[in-house]
């Protein structure tokens, strides 16, 4: 997994509530088997019209934001399914932080696991943040992950809270499987217990 | 110290590890699996040399793309990405070894409905699929409920997931349902009255007597929706329902392992003095039938109201219902039973089940859908499907003018060629109510059964008790 330190980049603004998995990356592009790819298809249906052709008014459409790498949005982003397409269309476009007050739980899990950073914020703060993402290419939005803060471009500083095992393995990059392994010893008492007491699963 | 709630007790008995900062690892008794979020984990663990751990607690059928039309054997009636990931799901089954239904088996269908089905889903389990619907197990008094594909490799890998533990809620369903009111209907009002974000970090019990009334089909509807208000599972204590609807199944304990399993079921219930960090109660007598006039699942009112106007909302939220109104294509003030539909869906895992069909048949017989409805019943599983033909259900649809489909997700999220077209409006029983999720451009209204069938015979919204 790619590691998450530092990101100083353009942070697009979708003040939108609510926004769901299938706005996100909409069933249609599930039918992959592989994670990468998806970035071109990320908000696909707010972003193109039928046929096809970009619709100039949306955020990432704009000249100014087609670089971000941040959004930020509107209350309980990431609603709905458990599709982890949605963070890896999200990552494949270049974007690795989100800011919202609010994030639906499987997805909030799911950007931990491809290298992107949810962040949880006060209204106010997000509101403070939506107001800078809107001056477009030339407000720059800094995220430090190991001083848990962000600082907006009229040097503004935010702290933010993350778990401390989420934080760990998003700085170093680790793979949570690899460090589950290392508790196998844990894992086969348990099940050798579970055997015993509910023989019947 | 207080006692503990019915979560805590599962929680207590699956923790296989417990790190200083308090991350947990949980063991998981059931892995199901499905075609569309598990083709990247299966690459994971080839691309590591890893093997699936518990071949034999893991469970996987292909319900997401398959088609649900009659000539679904001939391959060609799907796309070849739809292709590729059957077959891979095909292969992946076999080479790790794991318990599989394929299209052509009977046993086929949505894997949420497919494991209590088969006995895989039993009191007290710890269960996950890569799919947020997996809370619909909850209704067995297990431990339900969505993972993303990365935790679904981390599950084959070591049978368990990285967890925090979630707080406590608890919804209680008090006295008796009107007639007309079912499932579907308590869990939308649930979700209309605490907003789909209001569950975010709960898991949520079911309670009341309204709950203990429902039959375990009716309360996996129930729990199949918690996701929908947020929450990370739903969960009904078992009784002699649960059982009653256990015992015998083809995976169920038998003999003194069933009396062992029941002895241990029976001390599955949150204790009176259980702390819960939030409590919401609703009166069954109050809950009506109801339909959904948004793209949110929370946008909820009983069939009796009016399309609502944007600005009878607060703050934050007058911005969204507009967003709604105009995708929508809804005028406020107007009656919800005079909005006209083009398409009725009976399906999914919240109601593809054999009471939602006999629920929906009982208004259906003897009448036929309007002129220029498009009607589909799509049953949730392949035994679900057969048992409708026993019974003469399905003869009641077909003679109707629905269509008599196989089983599959279908058009609760269209990744097959069920769909809605564009401003296309459907009467739904699925789950989701998002922009798009029917089809690019299609108007879901979600409701139950029983109110799909009436809006089918009317050609619009319909109150079913006028029709009962
Ligand atoms: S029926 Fe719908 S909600 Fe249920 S598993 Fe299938 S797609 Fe998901």
């Amino acid at each position: 997994m790619e590691k998450f330190d530092k990101l100083s980049g353009i942070a697009a603004p979708m003040p939108l509530v609510n926004i769901d998995t299938d706005m996100i990356i909409p069933k249609q592009f599930l039918k992959t088997i592989k994670r990468t790819g998806l970035g071109v298809n990320l908000f696909d249906e707010m972003r193109y019209t039928l046929d096809g052709a970009e619709i100039p008014e949306f955020v990432l459409n704009k000249p100014q934001y087609r670089d971000a790498q941040i959004l930020v949005a509107g209350d309980n982003f990431g609603c709905g399914s458990s599709r982890e397409h949605a963070p890896w269309a999200i990552a494949d476009f270049g974007i690795r932080c989100i800011i919202s007050t609010s994030f639906a739980d499987i997805f909030y899990n799911n950007c931990f696991k491809n290298g992107i950073l949810p962040v949880v914020l006060s209204k106010e703060q997000v509101d403070l943040l939506m107001k800078d993402a809107e001056k477009g290419a030339n407000a720059r939005i800094e995220i430090d992950l190991l001083a848990q803060t962000i600082t907006s471009s009229d040097g503004e500083v935010i702290t933010f809270e993350v778990d401390a095992f989420r934080k760990h393995c998003l700085l170093n990059g680790l793979d949570d499987i690899g460090l589950t392994m290392e508790k196998a010893a844990s894992i086969d008492t348990f099940e050798a217990n579970a055997a015993q007491s509910r023989p019947w699963v | 110290m207080s006692g503990k709630t019915l979560y805590d007790k599962i929680w207590d008995a699956h923790l296989a590890h417990e790190a200083d900062d308090g991350t947990c690892l949980l063991y998981i008794d059931r892995h199901l699996v499905h075609e569309v979020t598990s083709p990247q984990a299966f690459v994971g663990l080839r691309m590591t040399g890893r093997t699936v751990r518990a071949p034999d607690k893991t469970i996987a059928v292909p319900d997401h793309n398959v088609p649900t039309t009659l000539d679904r054997a001939n391959a060609a009636t799907m796309t070849e990405d739809s292709r590729i990931q059957v077959e891979a799901l095909d292969k992946n089954a076999k080479d790790f070894g794991i318990h599989y239904y394929p299209v052509s088996d009977v046993r086929q269908g949505i894997v949420h409905i497919v494991g209590p089905e088969q006995g895989w889903t039993l009191p007290g389990m710890t269960v996950v699929c890569g799919d947020s619907h997996t809370a619909t197990h909850g209704a067995f008094g297990a431990l339900a409920h969505g993972i993303g594909t990365s935790e679904v490799e981390h599950v084959l890998a070591t049978q368990t997931l990285i967890q925090k533990k979630s707080k406590n809620m608890k919804v209680e369903i008090t006295g008796k349902l009107r007639p007309g009111v079912t499932a579907k209907d308590i869990t939308l009002s649930v979700i209309g009255a605490t907003g789909t974000a209001g569950g975010t970090g709960y898991v949520i019990e079911y309670c009341g007597e309204a709950i203990r009334d429902l039959s375990m089909e009716g309360r996996m509807t129930v729990c199949n929706m918690a996701i929908e208000g947020g929450a990370r599972a739903g969960i009904i204590a078992p009784d002699e329902k649960t059982y009653a609807y256990c015992m015998g199944r083809p995976h169920a304990p038998k003999g003194a392992q069933w009396e062992a399993a029941l002895a241990w079921w029976k001390t599955l219930y949150s204790d009176d003095d259980a702390h819960w960090d939030k409590v919401i109660t609703l009166k069954g007598e109050d809950i009506a039938p109801v339909v959904t006039w948004g793209t949110s699942p929370e946008d909820v009112l009983p069939i009796t109201a009016t399309v609502p106007a944007a600005d009878s909302f607060d703050g934050g939220k007058v911005g969204a219902a507009q967003r709604s109104l105009d995708y929508m294509g809804l005028t406020p003030g107007t009656a919800l039973t005079d909005i006209e539909i083009d398409t009725v869906f009976i399906g999914s895992c919240t109601n593809g089940r054999i009471e939602d069909l006999r629920a929906a048949a009982a208004i259906l017989k003897g009448k036929k859908k309007k002129d220029g409805i498009r009607a589909m019943v799509v049953p949730g599983s392949g035994l679900v499907r057969a048992q409708a033909e026993e019974e003469g259900l399905a003869q009641i649809f077909i003679d109707a003018g629905f269509e008599w489909r196989l089983a599959g997700c279908s058009m609760c999220l269209a990744m097959n060629p069920d769909q809605l077209a564009p401003g296309e409006r459907c009467a739904a029983t699925s789950n989701r109510n998002f922009e798009g999720r029917q089809g690019r451009g299609g108007r879901t209204h979600l409701m139950s059964p029983a109110m799909a069938a009436a809006a089918a015979v009317t050609g619009r919204l319909t109150d079913v008790r006028e029709m009962m």
